[in-house]
C-alpha cells in the first residue's frame, strides 16, 4: 500500500522534477545535494568493465534517458550526444552498498537533532527508513564521489527495527532517490549475550547458561510478534471475505508485517555468530520467511545451512575485529573468500552509518588480499548486492537497458589511489563535489 | 655444582637463541621503498645485529644468515602509529583536570592480542597515549611491538618522554553523564580549558624557580617534590614532548599561544581534524600534526574534517603523520596512507613518510627508525604487493632484525592451534559443571586468589 503511494509520488515528482532540473544544476551548494544534469552522453575509447560479461578493452557506452542505451566495442555515437573521451579511463557500474544508515544519521555522537536511526521500543515494523532519510545529508555527496551510487539504508533498534530502503545517492527528495522505497524488514535476531553493562558496576559477565535462557526467551518474544501478525492477517482476510464476522481494527504495525509473513519481501536478520546465524535460519524456515543474513561475521561456518535454505549474506565485517582473542588475525578479511569457496551467496557492505561509507571499495578490495579473487571482490559490491536486493534487472552491471549508474575512473575502482573522473546516477552527470571539496577549496590556498 | 652446570647450559642456550635472532638476515631482490631515499628496484638489504648494514645488489651474507626472497615483493620501513592505546589496561585517569603524574608505563600489557594484529598490518612502533579526558593528561610511552618479549623490551629507551594534553569536548566531559548530586568537573568550557593549562604552567614555573633557587643556594630548604609539576617543568625545559589532542582549529591555536607564552614547543597536535584551516600558523610554530586519513563526522567537532587535511598541511611544510587511535584501524594504515595520494595529490614517498618517517620524527625516534637506511634499526615489512594496493598484505614484519610476524608460519600453525583448542575444550576442567564426570567434584580453590601467588 505504502509502496504504491510512494511510487506514485515518485512518478509525479520525477515529472515535475524534470522541469526545474536545469535551475538546480546551476546551484553551487554541493551540501544541498546537487542533482546534476540530464542529457545524452557517449563515453568513447574507454575500458569498460561490464561485470556481467567480458571487459571491453576499447569501447563506447551511450547513456540516454537515464539508461544505458548501448555498450560495445563497435558502437558509434550519433548526433546530439555529448562525447566524453574515455582514453586511459575505465568505466564501471556504480557500486551498491547493501548496508548503511545513509541519511538517517548526520552526526552520531552527541548531536541531537541529526539522528533518526533508532525508533524507541522493540517492535517498529511500520517504521520506514525512506521517511527518515535526509536527502540533503552531506554524506551522500561524500560517498558517491568515491563510486557508490546506490545503498540500502536501514534502521537499527529493538527486535523489529523497521523497514529499509534502497536509494540512489541522488535526488532532491526521498521519492526521487527511492529505488525500492520499502524493501526489507530489519530484525535483530536475539543473540547469546554473555556480558552486560550495569549502572555503577560497568561491564560484567552473565553466566553462559543464563545467557542462553535469555536468548531463548527473546526468540520466543520474536516468535510471538510473528504469530500475532499471522493471526491478525488471518482475521483481516476472514473479515474481508465475510463481513458478518467481527471487524478487526487496522493495526499499522501488524499490517506492515503481512508481506514479510507471506514471503513476498525479505526479512533481513542481523546475525554474526555461527549459532545466531543458524538460529535465524531455523526461525525463518519454520515461519517460511524469505531471509537475508546481515553481518555474517561467521557465516562461512554456517555455510551448509545457508546453502540448504538458500539464504544470502550481506557481509559487513571486513573491518571488524576478529571475534575472540584466539581467532585468526585475518578472519574477518578472509570471510568473503571462505563464503565464495563454500558456495554461499554474499555481498560486501560497509555497514557504516553514512559518513564513512565511502570506504566500501577498499573494504571489498582487501577481501582479495585474503582469499577472494579480484573479480569477485568487484562483484561483491556491484552485481552480487544487486541480486540480493532484487534489483539486478536494473543495476549492478553495465548492460544495455540498465539504469545508467556509471563511474568512470583513472584506475582500479577498488584501489585507494584511484580518482573518479565522471559520475552518473540515473543517467545524470553529477558534479564531483562534496562538503569536503568545498572546505578544501575554501582553505587550500590560505596564507 | 650440578645446578651451576645446568644454569651454564641454560644460559648458553639462551645466548645461542638470541645470537640467532640478532644475527644476520638478508632480504634479496625486493622493491625497496625507503621512505627517505626513493624507491629502489631489485635491491638486497643486509641486516646484522638488528641494524641495517648494507643496501645494494648481490649482497653476501654469512652461511647461517636468514634469507628472505623478495622477488616480486615490496619492502617498507615498519609502520609507526603516533596515536595508539594498544596494550593499555587503562586509558584515562578521569579524576582531575591535570593528571601529569599518571604514567601509561604503569598499565602496559605485553600480551594484548592487538599487538600481534598490528604487527600483521605492518606496524612496528607506536606512541601509547593517555586518553583525552583531561586538559593535561598522563605521560605516554613510545614502544616497539616486540610481541612475546618482556615489557622492558617494548620501551624505546632513548625515545624522549612525552605527555598528553587535550582540548575540546572530551575535556569538557560533554558526553559523560553526571549522576544526581555529582558536581560537574571544571573545566566545562573551552575558556576554562585554556585557564587550567595556563594555571598548571604558572605553578610549574614557580616550582621550577623554587628548585633553581635552591640549587643556586639562594634558599636553604629544598622544595617539596611535586610529581604533578615535575613533568611540566620538563616540558618548560624542552625535555618532554607535548602531544595535544584537539579538533577545532581555534583550540589548537589557543594552545600554541600558551606554549609561546611559556616558551615551549608543542611536538604534535593529535587529530587536528581542522588543522588545514590554520596550516600556515602550525607551520610557523614548528609543530607536527598527527591525523586520521579521512575518518570524520562522528561528532560535531569532527564535522569539518576533510581528507585533504594532510595534503594542505604537507604543502605548508608541516610534518604530518597518519594515526589510527584504534585497535582496528592500526591494521590498515597502509591503505590510509594510500588515500593521501588521491586526496590532494600527495606524492607516493611523502604519503609513505606519513606512516613511517614522519611519526618517527614527531616522536623523536627518527635517528633509529622510520626509514630504510644504513645504520638504522631493521624495522622492516615485506609486502606481497605494493603496500598502497588494497590487494597487498604484509608477509613478514620484523623489528631490529627479529621476525615478529610471518604470515606463512601463522597460516601453517592454524590446524595445530585448532586441534589444541578442541582438546582444551574437551578437557575435564573446561567443561561446564553439569557435564563433568560425576566422580570428580569441582575442587575448592586451594587459596583465595585461585592459587596464583
Amino acid at each position: 500500500m505504502i509502496k504504491k503511494i510512494l511510487n506514485n509520488l515518485c512518478l509525479s515528482l520525477f515529472i515535475c522534477g524534470s522541469l526545474f532540473i536545469s535551475a538546480f544544476a546551476q546551484n553551487g551548494g554541493t551540501q544541498q545535494n546537487l542533482t546534476g544534469r540530464d542529457g545524452a552522453f557517449a563515453i568513447t575509447n574507454a575500458r569498460i568493465v561490464t561485470v556481467s560479461g567480458d571487459t571491453i578493452e576499447n569501447g563506447t557506452i551511450i547513456i540516454r534517458n537515464g539508461k544505458i542505451e548501448a555498450v560495445g566495442a563497435n558502437i558509434r555515437a550519433g548526433g546530439g550526444v555529448e562525447t566524453i573521451d574515455g582514453k586511459g579511463l575505465t568505466v564501471y557500474p556504480g557500486m551498491i552498498d547493501a548496508a548503511t544508515n545513509m541519511g538517517l544519521i548526520e552526526i552520531g555522537g552527541g548531536a541531537a537533532g541529526t539522528v533518526d536511526v533508532a525508533e524507541t521500543g522493540n517492535m517498529n515494523s511500520n517504521a520506514k527508513a525512506i521517511t527518515g532519510i535526509n536527502p540533503n545529508t552531506s554524506h551522500i555527496n561524500v560517498t558517491r564521489v568515491n563510486g557508490t551510487t546506490t545503498v540500502l539504508s536501514l534502521p537499527v533498534s529493538g527486535l523489529v527495527s523497521g523497514q529499509s530502503a534502497i536509494i540512489n545517492l541522488n535526488g532532491a527528495t526521498q521519492s526521487e532517490m527511492a529505488v525500492v522505497p520499502v524493501f526489507g524488514l530489519i530484525v535483530n535476531f536475539p543473540r547469546v549475550t554473555t556480558f552486560e553493562f550495569a549502572p555503577g558496576v560497568g561491564r560484567r559477565a552473565i553466566e553462559y547458561s543464563q545467557a542462553v535462557k535469555q536468548r531463548d526467551k527473546n526468540v520466543e518474544d520474536l516468535k510471538k510478534i510473528f504469530d500475532e501478525a499471522a493471526l491478525y492477517a488471518k482475521t483481516r482476510e476472514a473479515y474481508a471475505a465475510d463481513k458478518s464476522l467481527p471487524h478487526k481494527d487496522i493495526d499499522l504495525k501488524m499490517e506492515a508485517m503481512i508481506p514479510y509473513l507471506k514471503g513476498e519481501k525479505p526479512v533481513i536478520f542481523t546475525a554474526d555468530r555461527e549459532r545466531d546465524i543458524r538460529g535465524a535460519l531455523k526461525f525463518a524456515d519454520e515461519l517460511k520467511l524469505k531471509a537475508i543474513i546481515l553481518g555474517g561475521a561467521e557465516a562461512w561456518k554456517a555455510a551448509d545451512d545457508l546453502k540448504k535454505y538458500n539464504v544470502p549474506v550481506i557481509y559487513t565485517n571486513m573491518w571488524s575485529m576478529p571475534l575472540g582473542q584466539d581467532a585468526d588475525y585475518d578472519s574477518m578479511y578472509a570471510g568473503p573468500g571462505k563464503m565464495k569457496a563454500a558456495g554461499v551467496k554474499f555481498a560486501i557492505a560497509s555497514g557504516d552509518d553514512g559518513a564513512n561509507a565511502r570506504d566500501l571499495p577498499y573494504q571489498a578490495g582487501m577481501s582479495a588480499a585474503y582469499g577472494l579473487s579480484k573479480e569477485d571482490a568487484l562483484k561483491a559490491v556491484t552485481i552480487y548486492p544487486a541480486e540480493i536486493l532484487g534489483i539486478s534487472d536494473k543495476m549492478g552491471s553495465i548492460e544495455t537497458g540498465k539504469v545508467a549508474n556509471i563511474v568512470v575512473t583513472d584506475g582500479d575502482l577498488l584501489d585507494a589511489r584511484t580518482n573518479i573522473k565522471y559520475l552518473f546516477i540515473n543517467g545524470r552527470l553529477l558534479p564531483l563535489t562534496s562538503r569536503h571539496t568545498e572546505l578544501y577549496e575554501a582553505f587550500k590556498n590560505r596564507k | 655444582m650440578k645446578k651451576i652446570i645446568l644454569l651454564a647450559i641454560l644460559l648458553s642456550c639462551a645466548i645461542g637463541v638470541s645470537a640467532q635472532q640478532k644475527g644476520e638476515l638478508l632480504i634479496k631482490n625486493a622493491t625497496v621503498m625507503t621512505a627517505s631515499g626513493g624507491t629502489l628496484q631489485n635491491r638486497d638489504i643486509l641486516v646484522r645485529n638488528g641494524k641495517i648494514v648494507q643496501i645494494g645488489r648481490d649482497l653476501k651474507a654469512s652461511a647461517d644468515a636468514q634469507i628472505f626472497d623478495g622477488t616480486g615483493k615490496f619492502v617498507t620501513p615498519g609502520i609507526i602509529d603516533a596515536h595508539s592505546h594498544a596494550m593499555m589496561d587503562a586509558v584515562n585517569e578521569f579524576s582531575f583536570a591535570v593528571t601529569s603524574m599518571a604514567r601509561i608505563r604503569d598499565v602496559l600489557d605485553p600480551t594484548d592480542i592487538s599487538i600481534y594484529r598490528a604487527l600483521a598490518g605492518g606496524v612496528t612502533a607506536a606512541n601509547l597515549l593517555h586518553g583525552s579526558a583531561n586538559p593535561i593528561g598522563g605521560q605516554n610511552s613510545v614502544v616497539k611491538f616486540k610481541w612475546g618479549h618482556p615489557i622492558e623490551d617494548f620501551l624505546i629507551a632513548d625515545a624522549p618522554p612525552g605527555i598528553k594534553f587535550a582540548m575540546g569536548e572530551n575535556v569538557k566531559r560533554s558526553n559523560s553523564q553526571i549522576q544526581p548530586g555529582q558536581t560537574r568537573r571544571y573545566p566545562a568550557t573551552r575558556m576554562g580549558t585554556v585557564e587550567v593549562i595556563r594555571d598548571a604552567f604558572v605553578r610549574a614555573r614557580d616550582y621550577k624557580q623554587a628548585w633553581d633557587d635552591y640549587r643556586a643556594k639562594k634558599t636553604k630548604v629544598p622544595p617539596r617534590r611535586d610529581l604533578e609539576l615535575e613533568p611540566l617543568v620538563e616540558v618548560l625545559e624542552g625535555k618532554r614532548l607535548v602531544h595535544a589532542h584537539g579538533y577545532r582549529s581555534d583550540e589548537h591555536l589557543n594552545l600554541l599561544l600558551i606554549a609561546k607564552d611559556f616558551g615551549f614547543k608543542v611536538a604534535t597536535l593529535q587529530h587536528g581534524l581542522e588543522a588545514y584551516k590554520i596550516a600556515p600558523e602550525i607551520a610557523k610554530s614548528g609543530t607536527g600534526v598527527s591525523i586520521f586519513a579521512d575518518y570524520w563526522g562522528y561528532k560535531i567537532e569532527a564535522y569539518d574534517a576533510i581528507p585533504y587535511n594532510a595534503a594542505i598541511l604537507w604543502k605548508n611544510g608541516v610534518v604530518v603523520s597518519i594515526n589510527s587511535d584504534s585497535a582496528e584501524r592500526i591494521r590498515r594504515l597502509n591503505i590510509d596512507a594510500a588515500k593521501m595520494m588521491k586526496y590532494g595529490g600527495v606524492p607516493e614517498e611523502e604519503a609513505l613518510k606519513m606512516i613511517t618517517l614522519n611519526p618517527a620524527k614527531q616522536l623523536g625516534i627518527d635517528k633509529r627508525t622510520g626509514s630504510i637506511e644504513v645504520g638504522k634499526d631493521a624495522d622492516i615489512v615485506i609486502w606481497s604487493a605494493h603496500p598502497f594496493s588494497v590487494y597487498a598484505h604484509p608477509e613478514v614484519t620484523m623489528i631490529e632484525g627479529e621476525v615478529f610476524f610471518d604470515r606463512q608460519k601463522d597460516v601453517a600453525m592454524r590446524d595445530q592451534l585448532e586441534k589444541e583448542r578442541e582438546a582444551l575444550e574437551k578437557a575435564e576442567a573446561n567443561l561446564p559443571p553439569e557435564k563433568r564426570g560425576k566422580s570428580e567434584k569441582p575442587k575448592e580453590n586451594p587459596s583465595p586468589n585461585g592459587g596464583l601467588q
